[in-house]
């Protein structure tokens, strides 16, 4: 057992409100400089619908993520013999054309322009070379669907729905839509990192972070093709890649990523887990529907004794584990089975899990109230009008019994909390729900109020950074003591 | 004087530069130690000029460094006039394979505009060099054929007396000015090489084939640190 701490999230779909202030928090930190205006690295999509960059879930045209070969995982795009010859042009690599060209508007245009008889106006010039362009995407164009079928019925997880469904997904009246809130996984078994030839990306072995090196990064753009969430993005201005950092100077100081931190729908919860690094490439080369299973089993109780002494052993500090036993990430994702990756099928083994919406059922309810009579408590869960076929295309790899476990889950807790508080629902059929969806009360309250009604910091649980402990074990303190001081890196060539 | 400046100084100044110019700037600036790809910028064109390019350079390249390396080997076999007659067709052909792939690449960076703007001078300039180089190169395999016996005999020798800080220019002096100007454009290539994108070259051998698959860097060593016991 080889046990490491990561860093888990949590994002509950059901209270996504898709304001994009995530978004915009990242954008004006990370992302606003010369080379990044297209890249988000937090971005919102509406679902059903093709997302950013377009149709990115199509690994048959972008080659993102692991396949099974021979029952051997392998890279889908350029792993190490492929590289070669492909070295000099990456054959599924995404243009800017995917994404969008950046634009900004000649907006002094409109205080220069001579008298005449129209409006001036300002013209929309490309962020990349300064020249007029007719715009024709842009971030979000297809945001709430973009007032036309059209991007949603190119979602690639349509596919396995039969016609009659999809045209039951598409009435208009029945049309229903939620929000999916991206960011970098930190995948466990980032094919980003296999994929890197000059070895510039790298996964934190503190807290599972992945992160790139830019001095070391050579415009490969491999990372880019191999990451099936399209996460690492590159910038053609520097010629280097980007990506997510989870905010990691304000994890060091104990504050929620800016995302995290600005989120209204107070969706995202993060904490960390500890798990078996031994174990993940056996788990990621199970069949697809067994996936969310072996990538459950990878993470480990932080509360066994053994696994503690074994994490102490591999230098956990009790800090960290402390803080995976309070982590809302390990709750949501193994104890309560609520949370699922997203496309689990990629092989990467995301650690950004998403409780699956359950809204849209009972918004579908026709009186406006819940139904209590029918003998079936979870019918209108099949009856949902995002059918669960394709929740299981998005969070399960396909094995519907996933997402349905996690929405009857969620539906008991809501059945039971009505039994309380409203009190139409009676004592025996809230009951009689919790125990169909194998949850106890005390569970049941439990969700209930991490969902409800926690505060910030019951929602995000830092793992301790500690930063100086690691400074110590790699070098003596001491050692620069009346040295190099204030100021140097290297010591001052002169009177020093 | 004239050809002891082009081939007794040349060269010296040009290896200088590259040595001290490319430790330096690898020192001082790695962030810039790659060729800045605009793949992402233009994605279809790009495979027709990249691709020939690298491919057609990389193969005549390697002749070149075969005839320095194991001239006998290469005369040897040149000795028979069918494998003779092999080698001086394919290395023409993958010369004009680069230069159709340069041809691409330039006609992509001036016609693309999005590509246009992340070409710098430093860009063109070494599109300029390496056009001059292929072209001459292949003026010299149509004009002056048997080119890959007759490097082994003349510039070999050079090459090496150079190496061992003993110029013999004799045997460069003689040569048609097309071969001088291939010779000589050679150097100013490589003495401006460490300031153009030309680096990327150095940083291609990876340890990627052999490294494991997966990278895990800890900023502590995990099996000596424990904040409390
Ligand atoms: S800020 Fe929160 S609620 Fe708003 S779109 Fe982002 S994830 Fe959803």
């Amino acid at each position: 057992m080889d046990v490491r701490s990561q860093i888990a999230l949590i994002f509950h779909l059901d209270k996504c409100i898709g304001c994009h202030t995530c978004s915009v928090a990242c954008k004006n930190i990370w992302t606003d400089r010369k080379g990044t205006e297209y890249m988000w690295w937090n971005n919102v999509e509406t679902k059903p619908g093709t997302g950013y960059p377009t149709r990115w879930e199509d690994q048959e045209n972008y080659k993102g993520g692991w396949e099974l070969k021979g029952g051997k995982l392998r890279l889908k795009s350029t792993g190490r013999g492929r590289i070669i010859p492909n070295i000099f042009h990456n054959p599924s690599m995404p243009s800017m054309d995917d994404y969008y060209e950046p634009w900004t508007y000649r907006y002094e245009d409109l205080f220069t322009a001579p008298e005449g008889d129209d409006q001036p106006i300002a013209r929309a010039v490309s962020m990349v070379t300064g020249e007029p362009i007719d715009v024709e995407a842009g971030p979000n164009w297809d945001d709430d669907l973009g007032g036309s079928p059209i991007y949603a019925e190119n979602d690639p997880n349509l596919e396995e729905l039969t016609p009659e469904v999809k045209q039951m997904m598409f009435e208009i009246e029945r049309m229903a839509f939620f929000y999916l809130p991206r960011i970098c996984n930190h995948c466990l078994n980032p094919s980003c990192v296999a994929s890197c030839p000059s070895g510039a990306m790298y996964k934190r072995g503190e807290d599972g972070v992945v992160l790139l090196n830019q001095e070391r990064c050579r415009a490969w753009r491999s990372c880019v093709s191999a990451c099936p969430y399209k996460k690492t993005y590159y910038n053609w201005s520097t010629g280097k890649s980007e990506k997510c950092i989870l905010c990691f100077p304000r994890l060091e100081s104990g504050q929620a990523p800016a995302c995290f931190h600005s989120c209204v729908g107070r969706i995202r919860y993060l904490g960390n887990i500890l798990y078996d690094a031994d174990k993940i490439v056996e788990c990621a080369s199970r069949p697809d529907n067994e996936l969310v299973d072996a990538q459950r089993e990878l993470i480990l109780d932080p509360n066994d004794p053994e696994v503690i002494a074994a994490a102490r052993k591999n230098g956990i500090s009790d800090g960290i584990i402390d803080s995976a036993q309070n982590s809302p990430a390990y709750r949501f994702a193994k104890e309560w089975k609520l949370a699922l990756p997203l496309h689990v099928e990629f092989r990467t083994f995301p650690m950004l899990f998403y409780v699956p919406p359950l809204m849209p059922v009972i918004a579908n309810q026709d009186s406006g109230s819940v139904r209590n009579e029918t003998e079936d408590l979870f019918a209108d869960i099949e009856k949902a009008r995002v059918p669960i076929k394709y929740l299981a295309r998005l969070f399960s790899a396909g094995n519907e019994g996933k997402v349905r476990y996690a929405l009857r889950k969620q539906l008991a807790v809501r059945l039971w909390r009505r039994h309380k508080t409203v009190g139409d629902i009676s004592a025996e059929q809230a009951e009689r729900a919790l125990l169909e969806a194998e949850c106890s009360p005390e569970e049941a309250e439990a969700i209930y109020q991490l969902t409800a009604l926690a505060s910030m910091e019951d929602r995000v649980v830092v793992p301790p950074a500690q930063r100086e402990m690691a400074i110590e074990a790699l070098e003596d303190p001491l050692e620069f003591k009346q040295s190099t001081g204030f100021g140097f890196l290297t010591g001052p060539a002169r009177g020093a | 004087m004239h050809d002891e400046l082009l081939f007794a100084i040349l060269p010296y100044v040009a290896m200088g530069v590259f040595l001290i110019m490319t430790i330096q700037r690898y020192r001082q600036r790695t962030f810039t130690y790659s060729s800045l790809s605009s793949q992402f910028l233009e994605n279809r064109h790009h495979f027709w000029g990249s691709v020939p390019f690298h491919y057609g350079l990389l193969f005549v390249l390697f002749l070149h460094l075969a005839g320095l390396f194991i001239p006998d080997v290469i005369l040897a076999w040149n000795a028979a006039p069918l494998r003779l007659f092999i080698t001086e067709a394919t290395g023409l052909a993958m010369a004009v394979i680069t230069l159709i792939g340069l041809g691409n690449i330039v006609l992509r960076r001036m016609g693309d505009t999005k590509s246009r703007t992340v070409t710098s001078v430093s860009d063109w300039i070494v599109y300029a060099l390496i056009g001059v180089q292929v072209i001459s190169g292949i003026a010299v395999a149509v004009f002056h054929g048997w080119g890959s016996s007759w490097f082994a005999t003349s510039l070999t020798p050079w090459l090496w007396s150079l190496f061992k800080l003993q110029p013999e220019i004799g045997y460069v002096t003689a040569l048609p000015w097309m071969v001088k100007l291939h010779i000589v454009n050679a150097w100013v290539l490589i003495g401006f090489f460490p300031f153009t994108r030309l680096v990327h070259v150095l940083v291609v051998p990876n340890p990627y084939l052999w490294r494991r698959t997966q990278v895990v860097l800890w900023n502590y060593d995990r099996h000596k640190v424990r904040s409390k016991d």
